[in-house]
């Protein structure tokens, strides 16, 4: 093992996640909703959306853009990636936020900041099991 | 009042999304060296973690003191505080794929945004994956 640590990159990385918790923040004083997004997309692409919930999936899906045409580069990995195993992982990933009721912003964020135990537990599980998918994808499979 | 609501829905969605690019998160490369701890780990994301609900907290706090949002409508009620096998499973299924493509949901629809084809392929998937958990468990919420 070794650790990687840029001063530039640990700046971005904490300037980012003040940008997360102020819109996060600012949802629940504002509209009084939990920013917890796989939720949101949920419910936008579900039988009842609400206005709102489209709305702020828009945003996110803006910000990709703004930062695109504002000549952010794409991140290489996402070109290398076999469209499968994407297909795969996004099934995952929606599948399990919906059964488990939270992703990383809902449960690892907003859960918690409202120091909700049940969110500190699915935030340690998704941790663990995305680390043991890293570790055996990478070292035991030889895979990115 | 609808209208607000709507405007600064779409706001803070674009606030988070633009935290989700600046911090790394919505770069799956950078997602997966901070979870390889048993490689070459880059612990930064730790950050993104901590310097949000840093920020977030306070506001839960006063939230909850204050029980009513800005624009009048009450904050939305805390969820259920149980551990069952519900969350552990959904959340091990989560971190499965999420560790697979170093994309979570928030950054999945971030590269949505990009114009990626792969990131076309992970948003449809995501929703596909949502609709089927709903349909063999349906939520309790919305």
């Amino acid at each position: 093992m070794s650790i990687v640590i840029e001063q530039a990159v640990l700046e971005e990385a904490l300037a980012g996640g003040v940008f997360i918790g102020l819109a996060a923040a600012g949802l629940l004083l504002v509209n009084g909703r939990i920013a917890g997004i796989s939720g949101i997309m949920a419910g936008a692409t579900g039988p009842q959306p609400k206005i709102w919930q489209w709305a702020f999936v828009l945003g996110l899906v803006a910000a990709g853009a703004a930062a695109a045409l504002l000549g952010r580069a794409l991140p290489p990995a996402l070109g290398q990636e076999p469209l499968p195993l994407l297909a795969v992982a996004g099934l995952l990933a929606g599948f399990g936020t919906r059964l488990g009721n939270g992703c990383t912003s809902g449960h690892g964020v907003c859960g918690i900041a409202r120091l909700n135990p049940r969110s500190l537990v699915a935030t340690c599980v998704f941790m663990l099991t995305a680390g043991l998918t890293v570790f055996v994808t990478r070292h035991l499979l030889g895979h990115g | 009042m609808r209208l607000n609501s709507v405007v600064s829905a779409f706001a803070f969605g674009l606030i988070l999304g633009a935290g989700l690019v600046l911090s790394g998160m919505a770069d799956p490369d950078r997602v997966k060296a901070f979870l390889d701890v048993t490689g070459a780990w880059n612990p930064s994301l730790a950050l993104v973690m901590g310097g949000a609900i840093a920020v977030a907290a306070p506001a839960f706090y006063f939230a909850r003191r204050r029980g009513s949002a800005m624009q009048g409508c009450g904050i939305s009620p805390a969820g259920s505080a149980v551990v069952d096998g519900k969350l552990l499973l959904g959340a091990a299924i989560f971190g499965l794929g999420w560790g697979l493509a170093g994309i979570c949901p928030g950054p999945g629809l971030v590269l949505l945004g990009y114009g990626a084809r792969g990131a076309l392929v992970f948003a449809a998937a995501m929703v596909i994956g949502t609709r089927l958990a709903g349909f063999f468990a349906p939520p309790e919420d919305a």
